[in-house]
């Protein structure tokens, strides 16, 4: 184990966030503080991409709010992450599915992804 | 001031109590050996220089070898004086047990080299700023050195380009995060000049 990994797993709260990609579907609980009132709001949408490793990983969580889209970034394992539900495993053919940005209506569509049991 | 010398091993986030994510880098630093101390009697001033890491036998130079025999130690990598440190003797280690969490540090290193830069990016000038009314090939140019007959020359320290980077940077005011002593690490929260693997100074 290097220095860098030995400090991460010291300092950080380790979120045990569920095994997600770029196209899933996913809701996100996220704690706000409003005064010292903290409540829970969940924003669903698809991964556009996971990005960095270790303790600076986040992911980005795009949805459509009407006709405008909406981007999230979230580090992973930031502690107002209450928890991530997966509700769709998206079949797309790359990592970063940027693309999906200028894609409206029946073409931002995401196949679903048939998980065989084995 | 007391200090120690350390390698750069990279940087790092971590989220405070608060939640709120910290950037961090992490250095390993020590264990140092106090190679010599300098006296006012004998050098006209107190100081201890420490040395840090391990340098090949083959790769010393036999006065080097003579110097760390002397202190009864391996060859180090580096040696730098510090001062401020008390009752220290030759032979005698220094390690990262001298910083606790809280405190406020300065680092040292050696920054990043850059190679040969316009002003723009070397001093931070805004450029021409437009594309238009006749602008071709100046975007980035410094503009005017200066006046014509008076004083009829460039004034010294005008910034112009030139190298950039590879200089001796300190920053200072850095928060000790975090010290793990039985791993020679330190944490502080901020940016450290230098490459990862870089010699730093770390002084109180």
């Amino acid at each position: 184990m290097n220095a860098i990994q030995f400090v991460e797993n010291d300092l950080s709260s380790n979120n045990n966030i569920p095994d997600f990609k770029a196209g899933d579907t996913i809701a996100v609980d996220y704690k706000i503080k409003e005064g010292n009132k903290e409540r829970i709001q969940t924003f669903q949408g698809v991964v556009l991409q996971r990005r960095s490793s270790g303790n600076t990983e986040t992911f980005t969580v795009r949805k459509m709010s009407g006709s405008v889209g909406v981007e999230r970034i979230f580090a992973c394992n930031s502690p107002f992450i209450e928890g991530i539900k997966v509700t769709k495993k998206g079949h797309v053919r790359r990592a970063r599915i940027f693309y999906l940005r200028d894609l409206t209506g029946k073409s931002a569509r995401i196949k679903e992804k048939i998980v065989v049991k084995k | 001031m007391p200090g120690i010398i350390g390698k750069k091993i990279g940087m790092t986030s971590v989220f405070s109590a608060e939640g709120k994510n910290i950037p961090c880098t992490v250095i390993e630093a020590g264990p140092c050996v106090v190679t010599q101390v300098k006296t006012s009697e004998v050098d006209g001033y107190e100081a201890i220089q420490l040395g840090y890491g391990e340098r090949k036998e083959k790769r010393t130079s036999a006065a080097m070898k003579g110097h760390f025999k002397k202190a009864g130690t391996t060859p180090k990598i580096k040696t730098i004086e510090f001062k401020g440190f008390e009752d220290k003797k030759v032979g005698d280690s220094v390690d990262v047990s001298l910083f606790a969490e809280g405190e406020w540090v300065d680092v040292t290193g050696t920054s990043k080299g850059k190679g040969f830069q316009g002003v723009v990016k070397r001093h931070g000038f805004a450029g021409v700023g437009g594309q238009t009314h006749g602008q071709h090939n100046r975007l980035r140019a410094p503009g005017s050195i200066g006046a014509a007959s008076t004083p009829s020359r460039v004034m010294k320290g005008m910034r112009m380009a030139g190298q950039m980077g590879g200089v001796r940077v300190t920053t200072e005011n850095l928060e000790v995060v975090k010290v793990y002593p039985e791993k020679n690490l330190i944490v502080l929260k901020g940016s450290v000049p230098g490459a990862k693997g870089s010699i730093v100074t770390i002084n109180k």
